[in-house]
């Protein structure tokens, strides 16, 4: 791919510029002071973690509809790229909120929702370490991939019914949220700067993950075809695929 | 056959199966006593702490209980190969599938039917005059969770450590249902019981979407 390298440098000056306008340009919050400045890169991160859920989603349900191994690298490449958003999200939220709510963390809706997701995914990963053969990896991971995508709406509804804090959206508040202008054009840098990141990074761990699904398949042939065989697998195969100019 | 006929055929297998040695059976219900004596040790309530924490603690105990007994469901049916011959036969996957799901039902039932009143006289709650609503909110909590895990037992019983596995799936999508059964219980143990509707439904609409959601995917889940 030719046009990796540019984009990897726009993307790579586009998050610089993203940085230095959080933190130099944008005016400063009004009570909260400077500690305000860590929304701009705890936002952004939640909006791509939200988006890298719903590629999972799409995915998941892709790779059962059409059995083609490419989703599944598209949802494995997904989870870890939300779970590592969902991280950052996690810990810039009680940074925020030590000095702003007096305390680290809180049982609210939108916290727990999200702590309850990281968990899930992780969950996701654990799964998918534990299972051998990459048939049944796929399709099972799949299937809990759309249970919990099923699962976080219901996860949110019950917090939200049940007791919440976090601040209402001033962003897309209308006219009397008082933000200010500036703040709103640093913010939306920082959300395409982040999101150039994460698609840069989804698409090359989406390709690691095809050639990785490759050799997986490809050790597991030579398994199974050992124990059938009963000799040692590994050497046995080697020079026939040696052979075949892999 | 129809798929209720052949769910009903593979339910009264579970059901034998279970009722000559009735070890899952007697290990739950151990258990969820267990977890229900340790409580008491490690917060020594006072009668209105029982009462504020008491659904809660009966709801961890059953999803801990359950987490543990819904792995035999399909891993027992690995050492003999004899979910292969379950496939093969004439029937729907959705049907071996409920099968599971109301055996794992009944089960987990029959375990909270012995836990309810040991629990009522170790905690000081008076059962009388809400049985019959609580019954309801447990069979709509206790689906659920058989729902998921009987699913997610499928899942697992591929996976290597299966069973440190399949809390570590089925707890976090459980957390939706544990508020909404532990709200439900408190309303009815509160001082005027009374029915929490919105929870109620709640849990209701929980077990409609994994129910659903089994249904679509079963195929895949079944496949060898």
């Amino acid at each position: 791919m030719k046009a990796r390298l540019p984009l990897t440098i726009l993307t790579a000056l586009l998050i610089f510029a993203a940085g230095y306008a959080a933190l130099f340009v944008a005016p400063e919050e009004k009570t909260m002071r400077a500690i305000q400045r860590i929304f701009y890169f705890h936002l952004p991160s939640w909006i791509a973690m939200f988006s890298a859920f719903s590629v999972v989603f799409y995915a998941n349900v892709a790779y059962l509809i059409t059995r083609n191994r490419k989703w599944d690298a598209l949802g494995v490449s997904g989870v870890e790229l939300g779970v590592i958003c969902c991280t950052i999200g996690l810990i810039t939220g009680p940074l925020w909120a030590r000095p702003v709510w007096g305390i680290w963390w809180t049982w609210d809706a939108r916290l727990t929702t999200t702590f309850i997701l990281w968990l899930l995914y992780i969950a996701y990963l654990l799964l998918r370490g534990l299972l051998e053969d990459p048939e049944k990896k796929a399709a099972l991971s799949a299937i809990f991939g759309i249970f919990a995508s099923l699962d976080i709406p219901l996860v949110y509804l019950s917090n939200r019914l049940w007791r919440t804090q976090h601040p209402q959206p001033v962003i897309l508040g209308g006219q009397g949220s008082g933000l200010d202008p500036t703040m709103g054009k640093v913010l939306l840098l920082c959300v395409i700067a982040v999101f150039c990141v994460m698609i840069l990074v989804l698409v090359d761990r989406y390709k690691l993950e095809l050639l990785r699904n490759e050799c997986d398949e490809l050790r597991f042939a030579i398994e199974s075809r050992g124990v059938e065989s009963g000799s040692n697998p590994l050497r046995a195969d080697e020079p026939a695929l040696g052979k075949a100019g892999r | 056959m129809t798929t209720v006929r052949a769910a009903a055929t593979v339910l009264a297998k579970e059901l034998r199966l279970e009722f000559r040695t009735r070890e899952l059976l007697t290990a739950t219900v151990i258990f969820a006593l267990a977890v229900v004596v340790l409580f008491s040790f490690a917060f020594d309530p006072t009668p209105a702490e029982s009462r504020r924490y008491g659904p809660g603690l009966l709801w961890i105990a059953f999803l801990f209980a359950g987490s543990l007994m819904l792995n035999p469901s399909f891993s027992r049916e690995q050492s003999n190969e004899t979910l292969d011959a379950l496939r093969m036969a004439p029937i729907s996957s959705f049907a071996i599938l409920l099968g599971k799901i109301l055996a794992n039902f009944i089960f987990m039932s029959l375990a909270e039917v012995l836990l309810v009143p040991i629990f009522a006289v170790l905690y000081n709650v008076s059962l009388a005059g809400i049985i019959g609503r609580l019954v309801f909110v447990l069979a709509l909590g206790t689906l659920g969770l058989t729902v998921t895990g009987t699913v997610f037992s499928a899942i697992s019983a591929h996976a290597r450590m299966r069973e440190l596995l399949l809390p570590l799936l089925l707890l976090p999508i459980l957390t939706p249902l544990l508020i909404a059964a532990v709200e439900s219980t408190a309303a009815l143990f509160a001082e005027q019981p009374s029915l929490d509707r919105t929870w109620v439904a709640f849990l209701a609409g929980f077990d409609i979407v994994f129910l659903t959601a089994s249904w679509l995917l079963c195929d895949y889940l079944m496949e060898d």
